[in-house]
């Protein structure tokens, strides 16, 4: 069972967004997570808690990430975000394909 | 839910100021681009997009940035004629792929773009002219485009369409910039090859001074170089030298050819030749300054007994200074017909001695100093031993003679510096 866990938590991995979302270096965070995902982690989270808002560039950069877990069928979870950056990707339709925590 | 509306405004507001800053300021066109791509997609959630630039002349459709198009989406495609044509019929207006089957553009790419789910694309287009296409895949929300949405794509799209363009212009303006570089270098050329056709024809009227106006640029050169002047400035001496005696084509040939010292009255003859020079050169554009000067005052001296005009010091023009000492030095250690050339060292000692009389004592230290790198081996290129012959400078002691040279001409002459103004 510990073994199992163990297991399970391997297979997620963590990124933080920070502030680098809302800029063209941003892009790094993308690869990252690009990374982690062929890396065969099945759950990326994207954690928000250093970020204080995420503009156009952050939305796009978000994008790629959803776009290239989708088609590696891999869960994209946000954490710790604002509330108004949460509304932001509602109202945008990011929510459809992440689940907020 | 106004203040949702509210936010998403200021969430597309942000982005629209940013691309307009970005275009405007961005240095890298390749980033701006990929900035702008980042900004369009972000303001609206779209899941997918490109940016291709149009070239007019190859008719090609070249991507220069693309988001989530995946690796096999075509990075160029062609557009025909009437592609062309319609696109610019359409303005800068979204085209909804479900409406432009009609368009050959995409009877073409059809499948490629149904494939990538391109909802819309949007022709960018400045001053009547196709400067690329915005490529834009389905929402994130999957809601279809809206009113609003098509006004922000097209306003955003406007922004990116003028960057393209101002590279256009900038890559233009280079190209133009390059080819005058490449024409004023021929020019250049041709310009220095004319002028050592004429050094030659110069030379070939004097048997007893052949290549001599080369030698005189060349010393020109030399001396022009230790001054440390300017690359052009250098070209332009030896130009300067190269046609100093251009006046002597008039000159009849058994005067200058004449196997004895000539008389009073083909002295005189032969003394207009600086003053013909200048009339030959004068009309001339030439693209160094003081050409035509130097040929007319070769001659004068410091001390104001030279000809045709007994200029003093400072009245002689800077460059036909350098013309005079290097004329002299070529005569001197030439053979004429009723001289043999005279030993380096009673050369040098001639120089040092008229310095201040004839030649201007900063151009003696600088032909002496430009002597002596290369007796002491300093200076590799050989310039003097090629134009002297290799035995020439092989003198016992020339270089302490050299070093005296130096340590006793006193740069007095106040420089007129014509040439380099």
């Amino acid at each position: 069972m510990k073994a199992e866990l163990q297991k399970q938590e391997e297979r997620t991995a963590t990124i933080f967004a920070g502030d680098y979302l809302n800029k063209i270096t941003g892009e790094k965070i993308e690869l990252e997570c690009r990374r982690k995902i062929q890396a065969g982690c099945d759950t990326l989270v994207v954690n928000f808690s250093e970020t204080e808002i995420v503009n156009s560039i952050g939305v796009s950069i978000l994008l790629g990430v959803i776009d290239a877990a989708s088609q590696a069928e891999t869960k994209v979870v946000f954490t710790e975000v604002s509330e108004d950056t949460s509304q932001l990707f509602e109202m945008l339709g990011l929510t459809n394909h992440v689940t907020m925590q | 839910m106004l203040e949702h509306q509210q936010q998403k405004l200021i969430h597309t507001f942000s982005a629209l100021a940013d691309i307009g800053q970005e275009v405007a300021h961005k240095n890298n066109f390749q980033e701006m681009i990929q900035t702008s791509l980042h900004l369009l997609l972000g303001s609206l959630a779209i899941m997918r997009g490109g940016v291709a630039r149009y070239s007019k002349f190859g008719h090609e459709l070249n991507f220069l940035a693309v988001r989530g198009l995946g690796d096999d989406f075509p990075l160029s495609a062609t557009l025909e004629m009437s592609d062309e044509r319609e696109f610019l019929n359409t303005g800068m207006s979204e085209i909804e792929l479900s409406q432009a089957k009609m368009l050959a553009f995409f009877q073409r790419y059809q499948k490629v773009l149904s494939r990538k789910k391109i909802e819309m694309i949007m022709p960018l287009i400045v001053r009547n002219e196709l400067v690329g296409i915005v490529f834009l895949g389905e929402k994130a929300s999957g809601d279809p485009f809206s009113k609003e949405d098509k006004a922000v794509v097209q306003a955003m799209a406007r922004h990116i369409g003028v960057g393209i363009h101002q590279r256009n212009l900038m890559a233009e303006l280079a190209r133009r910039a390059e080819e005058n570089r490449q024409l004023y270098e021929d020019m250049r050329l041709t310009y220095k090859d004319t002028v050592k056709a004429f050094a030659t024809a110069i030379d070939c009227k004097d048997k007893y001074t052949e290549g001599h106006s080369v030698r005189v640029g060349k010393y020109s050169e030399i001396i022009a170089e230790e001054l440390g002047w300017k690359e052009e400035e250098v070209e332009g001496v030896a130009v300067a030298g190269y046609l100093h005696d251009v006046g002597k084509l008039t000159v009849e040939k058994n005067i200058i050819n004449s196997p004895k010292r000539i008389n009073a009255k083909e002295f005189k003859e032969l003394n207009k030749h600086p003053a013909v020079g200048y009339e030959i050169l004068m009309p001339i554009q030439h693209p160094y300054t003081d050409v035509p000067l130097a040929a007319k005052y070769h001659h004068e001296r410091l001390d104001g007994r030279g000809y045709p005009d007994g200029l003093k010091d400072n009245e002689i023009p800077y460059i036909a200074k350098i013309v005079n000492l290097a004329d002299s030095f070529d005569a001197m250690t030439t053979d004429r017909p009723y001289k043999r050339r005279r030993p380096i060292n009673e050369v040098v000692e001639d120089m040092q001695r008229n310095s201040g009389t004839q030649f201007a004592p900063e151009l003696v230290t600088a032909f002496c100093s430009g002597l002596l790198k290369e007796v002491q081996g300093k200076d590799k290129s050989r310039r003097f031993r090629r134009l002297l012959g290799p035995e020439y400078l092989e003198f016992e002691g020339l270089e302490p003679i050299l070093r005296s040279a130096l340590d006793d001409v006193n740069a007095t002459s106040s420089l007129t510096l014509i040439a380099s103004n």
